[in-house]
């Protein structure tokens, strides 16, 4: 049987080269990369738009950018790092490892897989083509609403919105057809012997994830079209005059918006366990505690979604429930957080730099999560509401919980993926100089916020100034040794000392039984799961 | 997996129709921006045509783009690449997918709750003394209470809203037929009866296009005598998109009809081997769900 498997598969494995390759590809390694590499590539365009901003806010006064810039730069920084850099980042993960850890041939669904990816580079020219246009005398630039769309400011705004609205649309069908991909994957191309419960952490987060994009996604979608109808269509639903109401905008956007948080997360708890695990040298500790909590937020995070906007006025029962749910969520996350400490509780551990950015990460991620229940206090977050304390706030939880935690995913699988080990030394270099000045620059916004400085203000007042000077001068170094990670990445690309098929002395699983870069097509027969 | 089959699953070569459809993708969204950048920059005008040109070569791409994916799709099908394996995989697909599109409905039937219970008694609901919006009623349907909208004022119309048993409940009666006639189209497949197959399909397309009709009549109606326009403020916006996204669908879904139409009088579509014919079949009872929802919420209470 085996041989007319593989005989099978080498005619597949005639694949076009060049350009054409990455074109028309539907193999799921192919397609990682290409997700991989479109996420740092935009991960570095909105990281130089937030230098920009940094640069502006160096002192106070307006010196480099008019006002409207300033906000064009704020909203497509924001899109570009939530829709462009952090999901394809989760994604290419999900296609590079989701069917070597469960012992798949491929993704279920291969060509809806290409077209999930070449869904992204057009959303991402129609997020920055407005800035280009703009140059040429076309429109006034990019959306300057920030990544949130709030009527009736976005129902006033130049095309900038209405190419917003598009990339929107195009990044949504992006992240349904990967979800739909990734369910079909999980739920029908399981190794025999692999049940639900033996499957590995890192997919059952992104099982969660694709249910949360499948349910919430569309309404972003519907909330946006609605806004289009409004701006060109002559319909109300954002406007009081004919009965709508632009508060509804809110609750729709947030309805998809909150879950969205957690989207961005689940991919990362998911391979966090198994790095801890890996470098603790002993099994995951609770993984049935983690799976629970982990449908747990997923279920929690739908219901919760006006707390980001409770100063918009809402009557006092609905502040409460929302006040209570959301603190409720810290329950199963406080459960994650003792699964990870006690995973690492007495094992024999190294500190390679995935599990520096692990460990740190953390810290760090908690920093975040505790900073939220304060915002998710009624009471605090009349203060709180969008000061800089915010920004601190979500920067920790989806820059330190998010990238840093993407980060510590591709230091632990790059030598998997591409048959070469990292540069150690640099690796270490970039962990410390990420770490250190990512926490001088958002502590010090933490303070502004509490002083009351307000989120998306290209100026301000002088009390304010030692403080973002700091803030300026530490996002500059932050964000220069990220150019020690691209390096690292293409060096490692090109050459390097050879990895072993395991790699790191205590990993295990599926994806670590094969070689060091795994072949073409992965698993041509099936493993069986004990 | 004992078998070669069994444990083989089909990974299909590489095509580039996915890559063009998204070029396709972002001429067609681009070019509708640029057609209606007059609306927010009156200097843009120059852009509209060049931009519905645009529009229409991407949306000829994406027509002809899909028509080619879907035959490769059907050609493998038909040469017996598509196993146990690969069909439980479309399954599940398909019900994900129908799921993703139920969210989207939700979207706007949230707008129309929220407008119904909350935002229109809210404008209603001021105290006499300072509410700016004096003789509104705040009673659904609503067109709003008027006012200054972007610069120009918004004075609500009279209209006549559009009541559930005329037509909606012919086409209510009309897409409950049409899921039935498909189930017995089914039937007639699992039993090998072709005839019965083609026929029920066939009155399914025709009960499809029937609807479609009607609620074009029916939209025509509500422009020209009832004062019902995409503009008339709440009530009107709901309808129109509620009820369009929802004629949208029909229209796809009688598309997808008539192809399986056609593939049952080529012979295709076994008793055992058929998600082609399934996957359509369960979208069309979608369509049907949703338009209940719309008759019991939109047209009816």
């Amino acid at each position: 049987m085996s041989t007319t498997t593989v005989a099978h598969h080498d005619e597949h494995t005639d694949h076009p080269t060049g350009i054409m390759r990455w074109l028309t590809t539907t193999n799921h390694k192919d397609i990682g990369t290409m997700y991989l590499t479109f996420s740092l590539i935009m991960f570095l365009v909105g990281g130089s738009m937030i230098l920009g901003i940094r640069a502006e806010l160096f002192q106070p006064g307006l010196q480099l950018m008019n006002p409207d810039f300033f906000n064009q730069l704020i909203g497509v920084h924001a899109l570009i790092m939530i829709f462009a850099a952090l999901m394809p980042a989760a994604t290419g993960f999900a296609n590079w490892m989701i069917p070597l850890q469960i012992g798949a041939p491929d993704m279920a669904l291969p060509r809806l897989n290409n077209w999930g990816f070449w869904l992204l580079p057009p959303s991402a020219i129609l997020l920055t083509l407005p800035f280009t246009l703009a140059l040429f005398g076309i429109g006034d630039g990019a959306l300057a609403t920030g990544w949130t769309f709030y009527p009736p400011l976005s129902i006033q705004g130049g095309i900038g919105v209405d190419f917003a609205i598009f990339a929107v649309h195009l990044l949504g069908i992006s992240s349904v057809l990967g979800s739909i991909n990734i369910i079909v994957t999980l739920f029908n191309m399981r190794a025999p012997g692999m049940t639900l419960m033996k499957m590995p952490m890192f997919a059952w987060g992104w099982l969660i994830t694709a249910f949360l994009l499948i349910a919430t996604i569309p309404v972003l979608a519907g909330a946006v079209t609605m806004l289009l109808t409004d701006r060109h269509f002559g319909t109300h639903f954002f406007d009081a005059a004919g009965g709508g109401d632009p508060i509804m905008f809110q609750h729709l956007f947030w309805f998809f918006g909150h879950p969205e948080v957690y989207i961005l997360l689940l991919p990362v708890w998911g391979f966090i366990p198994q790095i801890l695990q890996t470098f603790s040298r002993k099994p995951m500790y609770g993984y049935k505690a983690q799976v629970y909590s982990l449908i747990a937020i997923g279920a929690m995070s739908i219901i919760v979604w006006a707390h980001h906007f409770f100063t918009a006025g809402m009557p006092v029962p609905a502040l409460l429930y929302f006040m209570y749910s959301t603190m409720a969520i810290s329950l199963p996350l406080a459960v994650l957080f003792f699964c990870w400490i006690k995973t690492m509780w007495r094992g024999s551990m190294s500190f390679e730099t995935p599990m520096l950015f692990t460990v740190g990460w953390i810290i760090l991620f908690g920093i975040g999560g505790l900073t939220g229940l304060v915002l998710a206090d009624v009471a605090a977050d009349a203060q709180y509401h969008n000061s800089y304390f915010v920004v601190a706030h979500f920067h920790y939880t989806l820059f330190a919980g998010g990238i840093m935690g993407i980060m510590a995913g591709v230091y632990y699988w790059l030598p998997k993926m591409t048959g070469h080990m990292y540069n150690e030394k640099l690796g270490q270099l970039h962990f410390w100089l990420t770490a250190i000045s990512f926490n001088l620059t958002f502590i010090p916004q933490f303070f502004l916020g509490l002083a009351g400085m307000p989120r998306r203000i290209p100026d301000y007042a002088l009390q304010f100034a030692e403080f973002n000077m700091i803030s300026s001068i530490s996002a500059f170094v932050l964000g220069l040794s990220q150019l020690i990670f691209v390096y690292n990445i293409i060096s490692t690309a090109r050459g390097g000392k050879k990895a072993t098929d395991q790699v790191w002395e205590g990993a295990e699983g599926l994806e670590w039984t094969l070689s060091s870069p795994p072949p073409y097509h992965s698993f041509s027969e099936q493993p069986t799961v004990k | 997996m004992t078998t070669h089959s069994n444990n083989h699953y089909y990974v299909p070569h590489g095509a580039l129709y996915p890559v063009t459809i998204s070029a396709g993708l972002l001429a067609l969204a681009s070019g509708f921006i640029f057609s209606v950048a007059t609306d927010t920059n009156k200097d843009l005008a120059y852009l509209q045509t060049p931009g519905k040109w645009m529009m229409y070569i991407g949306a000829a791409i994406i027509i002809l783009m899909t028509f080619k994916w879907l035959s490769a799709v059907v050609i493998e099908s038909i040469t017996g690449q598509y196993k146990k394996w690969e069909d439980k995989s479309f399954r599940i697909g398909m019900i994900a997918f129908i799921c993703s599109e139920l969210a989207f409905f939700a979207a706007f039937f949230g707008a129309l709750f929220y407008m119904r219970i909350i935002s229109v008694p809210d404008l209603a609901s001021f105290d006499p003394l300072f509410t700016p919006y004096k003789d509104f009623l705040g009673t659904w349907p609503s067109v709003g209470p008027g006012g200054v909208v972007l610069g120009t004022e918004y004075t609500p119309a009279k209209l006549t809203p559009m009541g559930a048993w005329g037509l909606p409940a012919i086409n209510t009666a009309l897409l409950l037929t049409s899921g039935a006639t498909i189930t017995w189209a089914h039937w007639g497949l699992l039993k090998d009866n072709r005839k019965q197959l083609v026929f029920g399909l066939f009155l399914t397309v025709a009960l499809g296009t029937a609807f479609l009709v009607c609620q074009a009549f029916e939209y025509h109606e509500a422009y020209t005598h009832m004062g019902l326009t995409l503009g008339s403020g709440a009530y009107g916006a709901t309808f129109f998109m509620l009820t369009g996204f929802h004629g949208f669908h029909v229209t796809l879904g009688t598309i997808m009809l008539i192809v399986i139409l056609l593939r049952s009088m080529k012979g295709h579509f076994s008793a055992k081997n058929h998600f082609g014919f399934e996957g359509v079949a369960w979208y069309w009872h979608f369509v049907d769900v949703v338009w209940l929802g719309l008759f019991i919420f939109v047209y009816w209470l």
